[in-house]
């Protein structure tokens, strides 16, 4: 379904739906992401932030409701799912890098094993992204060797070697150190200028604020208000908007 | 650019709630677990009723004769020829119960271990009642040094005005159970002083420790009860006439040593060297540090696989069987060669093999319940 | 003025409190041993038991009726000891490969999403687990001889198998001139298959075109040996067990006691290495399935690259554990009969020479070696497979 503006969406989400059982964690969400947007998901815990992203590379099935991914609809079919997470890249809020691997193995996995490149070309590759996110250095190490901040540089470089048009970020700094949180963020900072789509779930307002297009503001299940960073943080509408505001600004 | 209006809870699909959606989640979520739902359904169809009918529909229950308030009940009781042999003949065990638990204890006696039995069961309360209780940890010293001092005393005889009952006459359950309270009690100071010898800096104390330790785990408990039982008396002056049950009981206490031995060194790894740091710096000696800071906190960390272990020695105990001694097992040969209830083994080993158990299972019930508190208590 | 205390400093000194502990431990042990050697020497001598390891060479003087090599009771006791070793070789072998098959199905079974798999495993282990191997072996093996039916009337599979009071008796393959070859071709095939593996991993970092090699392995390894055999006229018959009389002849035979016994340690290890495999598994974090899932793998790639890596890891140290518990367990076999190391050597030939510290002596030797190969086992694969950093 494509707009009149220049760009068109590139994630459609809509009358989205999901149970955990008896409790319904996503209630009727409506979204649609254009093409190099940079959006920001917030909200208190338990309010179906990350479950919403994590829908959208079907980590989450959910029982109403469409999701579109890059002009493919999100099913069941397992093929179909695996080329949307090839277009789709996840950064989670512990890593996950495989501690039996390498650095750089860690890297080239999925473009050896999923798109069929060779081991040269993969590594080339792999190195490239190392150094850009800073630790080329550090390639045959392995993950336990390194800080919480490296191995999350890492674990956005290992996204990055699929060439994905879009990355999903579930709350990548929360498990880190304070001093460690910075390198992160300005490595983030750089993917969003170079025009990926980013869908960001996080607690770091400065980000947000310097970065984002579009911040969203979750609560019980549901989107209650979203707007450009300026709006959202200095004329927000919403009682639990405000609320919430207040209760994290004030730190 | 906008507020969302207040969206409303809604129920999920039909086939997402219930008893529907359990079936289909847990039992038949994909082909193959339907295939296998089936298949383990037939299997239990196959297995399960045939079992039960043997142990309990088709079984004898005539256990004889019983009036109450003068009404009377029951039939005479059966015997071999009249108890089928189709299914279970339990008044076979009802009959031969007192051997299967006292062994060949002169029955007028019985009471002294029944008194035991009640001591031991009254442990358990205790230990549950006085759980919060300040002394408790004197208390259950006192209860550990008391118990099984009395208990010998009643169950041996000899002093006290007691009859004496010579230990060729233990046997049943109540030999299982002192040979495995003997060889738990004792084997657990041995095992400390093992696991502090094997990880002391005096090189020839640990390398004997050392050696002790890998080689008692390393053969099966069974040669060294062969040890201990025709080797043992030989090292000892005056042509010994070594009781058979203390050969056991030295085999067991030496073996069971060495395994409680590793499970406390892991404990005493798991300190942190600041603790041993820290003791030092106050000037503690090696026997204080060890006593006041180190143990404690080694042997609470210890705790789930001490009992794992002593589960494992409950285990083992069937093994005396193999070397002469009487214990529940060797009651089922034993009482299925009377002349009155010849081929009756089947029903002695479904009794021994459920009451062994009941008691391996509620041990292993309360080692995870003390994982779970453990685990919980060092949430820092 | 301070006294000098040199002697005082000299006996508080920690180091000559060390050396002097251990001096004095040492002077126990000796004092210890000596007195218990002593007694030992003058208790054997009054009671005539003979010493030395003379009685090896003496006739054995009685029948082993399951034995891998040749025997007969003219053999030496010697020779019962070779017996007795390689029976408990055997069994060990069979137990630890069906104790793993068993214990690796009802580990994932009791992970299985299908509730009731997985509760159907969860009741196996607490089952086996919690009534002692030596009741285990009993009740095999007395259900063996109560339930099956004599010779005359076994269960026939085949005109070929047969089961009964007795045993199992299957065909017993015997081997003719030019069988060598199909030995070597097994062995070749296995080296082509090697080779075959390593050129197409070659391919695929080159290239980054994957091929499955596992028709090929299989191939070679079974279907080379398999070509040859029929080449060469098929180098092979059968002895047929046959009804004669009261008993079967020929074949190869598994006795109750060896059955009971494999079947007993098989069935009550399966539980631990169940819950060996168990725990790797779910030592795998969930995030690894799911960055795994995310990047594009499928379940196979995931299980093959991600999961079973870390999880063997964890699995394989105690479940090599288990291999040793098994071994020494065998050594119940003295309970029903089966002429195992312990059975044979410890139980019958003591029970006739009665030099328990000879013979206790070699055979605790055995399992002691044994052990110690299995520690030496686990630590190399303790080294290959540790996780960096950890």
């Amino acid at each position: 379904m494509t707009t009149e503006n220049n760009k068109s969406n590139i994630i459609e989400i809509s009358d989205l739906n999901k149970w955990y059982g008896e409790f319904q964690a996503l209630k009727n969400i409506n979204l649609n992401i254009k093409e190099g947007e940079i959006i920001v998901v917030c909200g208190p815990s338990g309010s179906g932030k990350s479950t919403l992203i994590r829908c959208v590379n079907f980590l989450e099935k959910f029982q109403e409701g469409e999701i579109i991914v890059n002009g493919t609809q999100l099913t069941d079919d397992a093929a179909k799912i695996r080329s949307i997470r090839s277009e789709v890249s996840m950064v989670f809020q512990h890593f996950n890098l495989f501690p039996h691997l390498s650095i750089i193995d860690n890297l080239t996995l999925a473009p050896i094993w999923v798109h069929n490149e060779t081991k040269s070309e993969a590594r080339e590759k792999a190195l490239k992204l190392l150094d850009r996110v800073g630790i080329k250095d550090q390639a045959e190490k392995y993950p336990n060797q390194l800080s919480g901040g490296q191995q999350q540089r890492v674990a956005i470089a290992r996204s990055l070697c699929t060439s994905p048009k879009i990355m999903l970020f579930d709350e990548p700094t929360s498990a880190l150190d304070p001093e460690m949180i910075s390198e992160v963020l300005d490595v983030m900072v750089e993917l969003a200028k170079e025009g990926i789509t980013m869908i960001c779930v996080t607690h770091e307002m400065g980000f947000a604020r310097k970065v984002a297009q579009r911040i969203i503001f979750m609560d019980e299940g549901q989107i209650i208000e979203e707007n450009d960073p300026e709006t959202f943080f200095h004329h927000p509408e919403s009682d639990r908007l405000k609320l919430f505001l207040d209760q994290i600004l004030t730190h | 650019m906008a507020v969302y209006k207040q969206q409303e809870l809604r129920k999920p699909p039909i086939s997402q709630v219930g008893i529907v959606r359990w079936l289909r989640v847990n039992l038949f979520s994909s082909k193959v677990n339907v295939g296998l739902t089936f298949a383990a359904l037939y299997m239990l169809y196959i297995l399960i009723p045939p079992l039960l009918n043997w142990m309990i529909f088709d079984a004898n229950f005539n256990f004889g004769e019983f009036s109450i308030f003068g009404f009377e009940f029951g039939e005479v009781m059966a015997t071999n020829t009249n108890c089928g042999r189709s299914a279970a003949c339990w008044p076979f065990i009802y009959e031969k119960f007192d051997m299967f638990v006292y062994g060949f204890y002169p029955r007028d006696l019985i009471w002294r271990v029944d008194i035991v039995f009640a001591m031991a069961a009254s442990l358990f309360v205790i230990v549950r009642l006085a759980r919060n209780y300040q002394h408790k940890n004197k208390v259950l010293l006192a209860m550990i040094i008391a118990f099984p001092v009395v208990s010998f005393y009643l169950i041996a005889g000899g002093s006290f005005g007691l009859e004496e009952v010579k230990t060729h006459q233990w046997g049943g359950l109540m030999l299982t159970l002192v040979i495995a309270s003997v060889g738990i009690i004792i084997s657990f100071p041995i095992g400390v002083l093992l696991a502090l010898g094997r990880q002391s800096n005096l090189r020839v104390i640990s390398f004997f420790s050392t050696i002790y330790i890998e080689f008692i785990r390393a053969v099966p408990l069974i040669t060294i009860l062969f040890m201990a039982s025709f080797v043992l008396p030989l090292f000892f002056t005056g042509g010994v006439d070594f009781d058979k049950l203390l050969r056991a009981l030295v085999a067991i206490t030496l073996f069971q040593a060495a395994y409680f031995a590793e499970v406390v060194r892991g404990g005493l790894q798991a300190i942190p060297t600041g603790q041993y740091e820290a003791a030092d710096a106050i000037g503690l000696n090696y026997v204080q540090k060890n006593a006041l800071i180190i143990l404690p906190q080694a042997l609470k960390i210890s705790i789930p696989n001490l009992v794992g272990s002593s589960i494992s020695l409950f285990k083992d105990t069937t093994l005396v069987l193999i070397i002469g001694l009487m214990d529940m097992l060797a009651m089922v040969n034993m009482t299925a060669n009377d002349i009155n209830w010849l081929g009756r083994e089947t029903e002695g080993f479904v009794f021994v093999t459920i009451t062994m158990w009941i008691f391996l299972y509620s041990m292993s019930r309360y080692s995870k319940k003390l994982e779970v508190r453990f685990s919980t208590d060092h949430k820092n | 003025m301070k006294k000098d205390n040199s002697l005082l400093s000299f006996i508080n000194n920690n180091e000559t409190r060390a050396i002097a502990f251990q001096v004095i431990t040492l002077l126990i042990i000796a004092f210890v041993f000596y007195s218990g050697i002593s007694n030992l020497m003058f208790n054997i001598e009054a009671r005539e038991i003979h010493t030395g390891f003379a009685f090896l060479s003496n006739r054995a003087g009685f029948d082993i009726n399951e034995s891998m090599i040749a025997y007969t009771p003219e053999h030496s006791n010697l020779r019962v000891f070779y017996v007795g070793l390689i029976n408990t070789l055997v069994i060990a072998v069979v137990g630890i490969i069906f104790a793993t098959i068993i214990g690796l199905i009802i580990g994932i079974a009791r992970l299985s999403n299908n509730w009731l798999i997985s509760k159907l495993a969860t009741g196996y282990i607490e089952l086996f687990r919690n009534i002692p191997i030596l009741i285990q072996i009993l009740i095999w093996y007395n259900m063996a001889l109560l339930t099956l039916p004599s010779p005359k009337g076994s269960f026939n599979f085949f005109d070929s198998i047969f089961i009964n009071k007795r045993g199992v008796y299957v065909p017993e393959p015997v081997i003719e001139t030019g069988f060598v070859w199909v030995l070597i071709a097994v062995v070749l095939g296995i080296v082509l298959a090697f080779l075959l593996k390593r050129h197409f991993k070659q391919k695929h970092d080159k290239t980054g075109v994957y091929t499955r090699t596992v028709g090929y392995s299989i191939g070679l390894i079974f279907g080379l040996p398999l070509v040859v055999f029929f080449l060469l006229g098929s180098p092979l018959h059968f002895d047929y067990p046959t009804l004669t009389g009261f008993n079967f002849q020929g074949g190869r035979t598994f006795s109750p006691e060896f059955l009971a016994l494999a079947v007993a340690l098989s069935v009550y290890t399966a539980t631990y290495i169940a819950e060996a495999i168990r725990s790797g598994i779910e030592a795998v974090d969930k995030g690894q399935k799911e960055a795994a899932a995310a990047l594009g793998l499928t379940q196979t790639q995931s299980l093959k690259l991600v999961v079973l890596p870390q999880a063997l890891r964890v699995a394989i140290p105690p479940t090599i554990n288990q291999y040793l518990n098994l071994t020494k367990n065998s050594s119940l076999a003295t309970a029903i009969g089966y002429p195992e190391l312990m059975s044979a050597f410890g139980g019958t030939v003591l029970n006739q020479v009665g030099q328990a510290v000879e013979i206790l002596g070699m055979t605790m030797a055995v399992y002691l070696v044994i052990s110690l190969f299995i520690s030496l086992l686990l630590n190399i694969v303790n080294k290959k497979m540790s996780i960096k950093g950890r």
